[in-house]
């Protein structure tokens, strides 16, 4: 194992972004309040309560979730594709380096600050609502599986993008609409039965609800059926990219 | 077992179908600098790449120090610099940080005194904390050299490590690599000026439409392909070559005041001594003689036309 290697890609990753903190701390902190005036303060005062949780409470988890998400992937998949694009990847590719230990450098670095704004933003919410932590110890693993699978998911999407539009494509386009449509905002169970239906089909509302259950201890599916959707996207993320590098898809002509 | 590297039967399709290197061999002694040369798209950066682990092999097999470069590819790419022929940095980046990111890359401890080693003998130490966007074009392909030497490599891969690099730049170049000789690394390098590789080099391959045309000592390939002419001026023009000095093969100036004479530096006898006997028996009055050595230039334009006829 190179381990110089994994820590020379993380610190290098990271630099990047301690080099614009004000700004990778700022802007989540806006956007939330915005959320929390917008959501929580318009629409809360129609819509009081959500299976007993006041609206602006039930709203955290899922405001965590969109933001985690969207920057893990944009994260994720910056990272690998700027060395692409500059043309610096000879090195990372012609170095004694495995794709493991590739990963590990840039998906945990972009997982790492996929993280932090989770942790901004939680510290954020706190200063709007009442929330208390049903089970922090499952909130922090769903935090950790979700920022490395999706930083995982954006270092595929780094890979395979052939332009910046290509990287902004999928977010846009399937990404955000999933985590809008997966109960960030709502619980599946406001909807009526044929779209209740539909929503399973779509893999965030694994995400949120068991995310959701952490804090509130109620959630839309089982939360083991969570657990094992997240941990299987993880999985089906991980053998894509170790075939990437065997294959030298897209990175070796 | 004293080749470092060792290239057998390699041939490279790239997925647009096109044949990039046909069945290349190439054994490469620990020590030695090897010029290799030929046209644009020859395949030179092709070969660089595979052997380096950037580019997939179609087929055949490359060790690096005894290490085959698929199995044991973190030994092979240990022992193995490159500087790569496009100038490929991280604008934003500052001098120092990317040299140190390679160095960790290859599983190398800090070591911010060999760091400043090499930034000094680069003449990039005053410039280590600048962006690389703010240097000049010479200092980046530099900043690349120090990138390649900062994990201590035993073997190096310079593609075009002098194009758009002045002349005295060029000739820095050539004192870094004398140097890194003497520390017994070796260096393979790629390059259109001929005269760089005549310096340098202690063996020179020729390759063209991935084929290697060539491999041969510098020395003995200019002693054996190199031929020397001699210019004879004369005193008074002449209409033709006159007939007892057919033998020779001379060839007559325009003007008639000029003889050119080709002969081989291998041959046992130049013929020279007879030939100018001769020229003075059929009454010819000389006014200069000056001979000059075929370049490496020359035998390399030969090769390649000869190829491609
Ligand atoms: N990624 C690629 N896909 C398809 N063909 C390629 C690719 N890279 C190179 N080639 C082709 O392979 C041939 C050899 O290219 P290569 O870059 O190895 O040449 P070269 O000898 O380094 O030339 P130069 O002196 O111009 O650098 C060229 O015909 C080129 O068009
Ligand atoms: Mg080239």
């Amino acid at each position: 194992m190179n381990l110089q290697a994994v820590r020379s890609i993380y610190l290098y990753e990271m630099a990047r972004f301690f080099r614009s903190m004000i700004q990778s701390f700022v802007s989540p902190v806006i956007s939330t309040s915005l959320y929390f005036i917008v959501f929580g303060a318009a629409i809360g005062s129609r819509i009081q309560e959500v299976e007993g949780i006041s609206y602006g409470a039930f709203i955290v988890p899922g405001l965590i979730m969109l933001s985690v998400i969207t920057q893990a992937i944009s994260n994720g998949s910056f990272g690998i594709y700027f060395p692409k694009f500059v043309g610096t990847v000879f090195e990372i590719l012609s170095a004694p380096v495995n794709y493991f230990e590739i990963i590990l450098g840039y998906v945990g670095a972009a997982a790492t600050k996929a993280l932090f704004i989770g942790v901004v933003i939680l510290g954020t919410s706190f200063f709007f609502v009442d929330i208390t932590i049903a089970h922090p110890l499952a909130m922090v693993l769903f935090l950790v599986l979700t920022s490395v699978s999706f930083s995982l998911l954006g270092f595929i999407l780094g890979i395979w993008a052939k332009s910046f539009e290509q990287l902004q494509l999928v977010p846009l386009l399937i990404v955000t609409p999933l985590i809008f449509l997966g109960g960030s905002f709502y619980s599946i169970t406001m909807l009526p039965p044929f779209w209740q239906t539909v929503t399973l089909f779509n893999p965030v509302v694994y995400l949120i609800s068991g995310f959701r259950w952490a804090f509130f201890g109620v959630a839309d599916v089982p939360v083991l059926i969570s657990l094992v959707a997240i941990s299987g996207f993880l999985g089906v993320c991980l053998l894509f990219v170790a075939w990437i590098f065997r294959s030298g898809w897209r990175l070796r002509s | 077992m004293s080749e470092i590297l060792s290239v057998k039967n390699l041939g490279k399709s790239y997925d647009t179908g096109f044949t990039a290197l046909k069945n290349v061999n190439l054994d490469i002694e620990e020590g030695e600098i090897l010029a290799l040369l030929g046209p644009n798209g020859a395949g030179k950066t092709t070969l660089i790449s595979i052997i380096c682990g950037i580019a997939n092999i179609t087929s055949g097999s490359v060790t690096v120090g005894g290490y085959d470069i698929g199995r044991d590819y973190r030994k092979a790419r240990n022992l193995i610099g490159l500087v790569p022929q496009e100038i490929n940095l991280e604008p934003f980046e500052k001098v120092i940080n990317t040299v140190r990111f390679s160095r960790g890359l290859f599983g190398k401890k800090p070591d911010d005194a060999f760091i400043e080693k090499i930034l000094r003998k680069l003449s990039l130490w005053d410039k280590r904390n600048n962006r690389t966007m703010e240097l000049s074009g010479g200092m980046r392909r530099r900043v690349l050299i120090a990138k390649a030497l900062c994990h201590e490599p035993r073997i190096l891969f310079l593609d075009e490590p002098t194009a758009g690099v002045d002349v005295e730049l060029r000739k820095d170049m050539w004192e870094v690599v004398a140097e890194l000789k003497k520390d017994g690394v070796t260096i393979i390098l790629t390059t259109h000026y001929i005269e760089e590789a005549e310096a340098i080099a202690d063996r020179i391959a020729v390759i063209n439409k991935g084929e290697i045309l060539l491999v041969e000592g510098k020395d003995s390939l200019m002693q054996r392909m190199g031929q020397k002419c001699m210019t004879i001026e004369l005193h008074e023009p002449i209409p033709a070559v006159p007939d007892s000095l057919s033998a020779y093969g001379l060839e007559l100036g325009s003007d008639g005041t000029s003889l050119v004479y080709t002969y081989d530096t291998r041959a046992e006898r130049t013929g020279i001594t007879k030939l100018l006997s001769d020229l003075s028996e059929a009454g010819l009055v000389l006014k200069d003689l000056q001979t000059q050595q075929n370049s490496l230039e020359d035998i390399f334009v030969g090769l390649v036309k000869e190829n491609a006829a």
